[in-house]
């Protein structure tokens, strides 16, 4: 075990792979030269040159296109969006093309590419450039998607990514880009479709991802000093999604909140709720709430931007809320 | 001191050709005598292949067909004039390009009813035409995309220490998409061995093309992106050979990339849910129905001796038979398996689809579900 930061574990990933694999190149605006817009790639360009490291034109529906040209053509293209947000103008090619190639062409042609970069709120970055893209990327058939939230996953995740025939999309994170964690030694890699569970308890079931987890688990820190004990389960893989873990506990808890930084309409929290009542309708002693950031557009301001986005505070009253209903 | 931007001299401006009004040529193509007369019976094939499908759409026996009527030239061209291992990106009309390179037409065909024939498994739609045999990517019905992902395939191909080339087809309304912009600009500052070819119709739909841009010529755009442009008579099936297969070459040797505009026009409709005669002039249809580049191929290939009026009857009764077999053989194929609607999602089947896989088995089969329609 090795203690890194984040996305020291994201670069690990992809040097790794890379030394591996001659087909892996990386790809994006500011990930050479400058070393990437949050230092993820730092290094990799001295490293592998700029056959396998390549700094584009601003021109993300461009580059994006030419990872799924490449990726046809055999090759395993890692393609770094500056931020999520930006993969807007490249919407197109993932779930047009990426997501369909294999399957418009009856298995034809495959688009095995990684497309990666941080997702949601940084600090004070405005709307633009703090959207949750899982409700929009999770709902296509044809791509997979991941988001880690600890330093561990974001190396195993990423590796896995990278080695995966179809398009994955890994939803990173600004803000945990210098967390810090252990991560096993050698070749870690985490299997793409299984969740994890952070924390144990028998009062209620907690579903998140990504950066919420480590506003989850203070949560749960708080509640432990009432004796209320939540169990937590970190799904790192958004689809395909694996819940049998968190529904066994919810048959044992028969409460369950679901906690997310994105907005409340639809998404990932709804497709947890709605299999819970599925599967564990009987279990149920109540209602399944979510915790949810605000339905609107993420404001600039300091004080307004903490108002909007899911906090320890929130998820305290979520459980009181579930464990009153 | 008014400046000129341009002579008819300058590639870009001027209009290439090697077909003379009188039927002879302006310069050699290098094309030996057996491969024109293959030009001339792929142009027919072509010709007639779409009359016989416009016909069973009619029918209703296919959902859907896109005419190439009139532009028969470029796609025919670029099949002679590419290698078997270069890459074949085209747009709605160029998707014969396959057949040139041989494709079998049955399978082709059968990709207009999506049966179990069909290689696309039932999932595109027709005149959206591919083989992974001839290197032939479907073109992705929204406008454009295709231009960077050829980039990326012959960038690629580069890499991997190849001398193919990927050709990237358009028409004149999608230079108006980012996808143009962004698939030349990287091209150009990367080298890609890559050939891009703008068939000018001259509508976009009803979007004339002097309503998509201001650029006096579609291959002027390539001085912005610091590549050759070339403004080539789409008409002229030589023509359009000679300047795919000279920039080709030029791709191939590390030299990059070329834009080449074809002057033609959509004789038919857009698609066969469109209407031309709502919004164009008949008589600037005539005008270019006067300039068909077959029937003048045709005449060169007469005042070359290479061909007669006994021959083109013999060579439209081989055609006709030969089309009239498949489609016989297309429409005649078994139904596509309802078991393989999940399947190419993934590259395996994970939990849920092998859940839905299963309730898939389980469920009614309903009798127009194994039947062999579209």
């Amino acid at each position: 075990m090795r203690e890194l930061r984040y996305r020291e574990a994201l670069r690990e990933a992809i040097a790794e792979e890379m030394e591996r694999d001659d087909r892996v190149f990386l790809m994006g605006e500011e990930v050479g030269y400058y070393q990437g817009a949050y230092k993820v790639t730092e290094g990799l360009l001295e490293r592998f040159g700029t056959r396998r490291v390549v700094d584009t034109p601003i021109t993300e529906e461009g580059f994006a296109g030419i990872g799924v040209g490449a990726a046809m053509m055999g090759l395993r293209p890692i393609i770094e969006f500056m931020t999520w947000n930006f993969s807007a103008v490249a919407f197109d090619q993932i779930i047009n093309h990426a997501a369909k190639i294999r399957q418009m062409s009856g298995g034809q042609f495959s688009c095995p590419i990684v497309f990666r970069g941080p997702n949601g709120a940084a600090k004070q970055t405005a709307a633009q450039h703090s959207q949750c893209w899982e409700a929009f990327y999770t709902h296509i058939p044809g791509l997979k998607v991941v988001a880690p939230a600890t330093v561990a996953d974001a190396k195993g995740l990423l590796k896995s990514a990278i080695r995966d025939a179809n398009p994955v999309l890994v939803l990173e994170d600004e803000r945990l880009y210098g967390l810090k964690g252990e991560v096993p030694d050698g070749d870690h890699l985490v299997p793409i479709g299984l969740s994890a569970q952070r924390r144990d308890g028998d009062a209620v079931t907690i579903v998140t991802w990504g950066k919420m987890l480590h506003v989850v688990l203070p949560a749960c820190e708080l509640l432990a000093k009432e004796g209320i004990e939540c169990a937590v389960f970190d799904l790192r893989s958004l689809r395909p999604l694996d819940l049998g873990p968190a529904l066994a506990s919810i048959e044992r808890t028969g409460r369950a909140l679901v906690v997310q930084e994105s907005w409340p309409y639809g998404g990932v929290g709804a497709e947890v709720v709605d299999r819970i009542q599925r599967e564990a309708f009987s279990a149920l002693k109540g209602p399944v709430l979510r915790v949810t950031g605000r339905d609107a557009a993420m404001p600039y301001n300091k004080h307004l931007e903490e108002l909007t986005i899911p906090t320890v505070d929130t998820v305290v009253r979520g459980v009181r809320a579930v464990l009153a209903s | 001191m008014s400046l000129t931007l341009a002579s008819a001299d300058d590639p870009m401006f001027g209009l290439f050709r090697v077909l003379t009004d009188d039927g002879g040529v302006s310069r050699d193509s290098g094309v030996d005598d057996a491969t024109l007369r293959r030009m001339y019976r792929e142009l027919r094939r072509l010709r007639t292949l779409d009359e016989k499908m416009l016909i069973v759409q009619r029918q209703g026996r296919i959902g859907f067909y896109g005419e190439v009527k009139g532009q028969e030239a470029t796609p025919v061209a670029t099949g002679f004039a590419l290698r078997a291992d270069d890459w074949v990106f085209p747009g709605l009309r160029e998707g014969a390009v396959m057949l040139v390179r041989g494709f079998p037409l049955a399978t082709y065909v059968a990709q207009c009813w999506g049966n179990g024939l069909d290689v696309q498994k039932g999932r595109q739609m027709p005149s959206h035409f591919s083989g992974r045999a001839v290197n032939q990517v479907s073109w992705g019905s929204c406008i454009g995309p295709q231009i960077p992902q050829a980039v990326g395939t012959a960038w690629a191909m580069r890499r991997q220490g190849k001398d193919s080339v990927a050709v990237a087809f358009f028409g004149d309304g999608a230079t108006s998409q980012p996808d143009f912009h962004n698939a030349l600009n990287l091209a150009g500052v990367w080298k890609a061995p890559v050939v891009f070819v703008c068939q000018n119709n001259h509508w976009a739909i009803s979007i004339p093309s002097s309503a998509q841009t201001a650029a006096p010529t579609f291959a002027s755009k390539a001085i912005a992106y610091g590549m050759p442009g070339v403004r080539v008579d789409g008409n002229d099936v030589l023509a359009v050979y000679c300047a795919v297969r000279d920039a080709a070459e030029r791709a191939r040797r590390g030299e990059g990339p070329t834009l080449i505009e074809c002057v033609t026009y959509r004789i038919g409709a857009h698609s066969s849910s469109d209407d031309p005669t709502r919004y164009r002039d008949a008589a600037e249809v005539e005008a270019w129905v006067k300039k068909d580049p077959l029937e003048r191929f045709k005449r060169f290939l007469v005042a070359r001796g290479l061909h007669d009026e006994a021959q083109e009857v013999a060579l439209q009764a081989d055609i006709d038979a030969e089309i009239r077999a498949a489609i016989a053989e297309a429409e005649a194929a078994p139904a596509v398996q309802r078991a393989t609607l999940l399947e190419d999602v993934y590259a395996d089947l994970p939990w849920h689809l092998r859940e839905q896989a299963e309730a898939l088995a389980r469920a009614p089969v309903a009798p127009a579900h194994d039947a062999g329609g579209h």
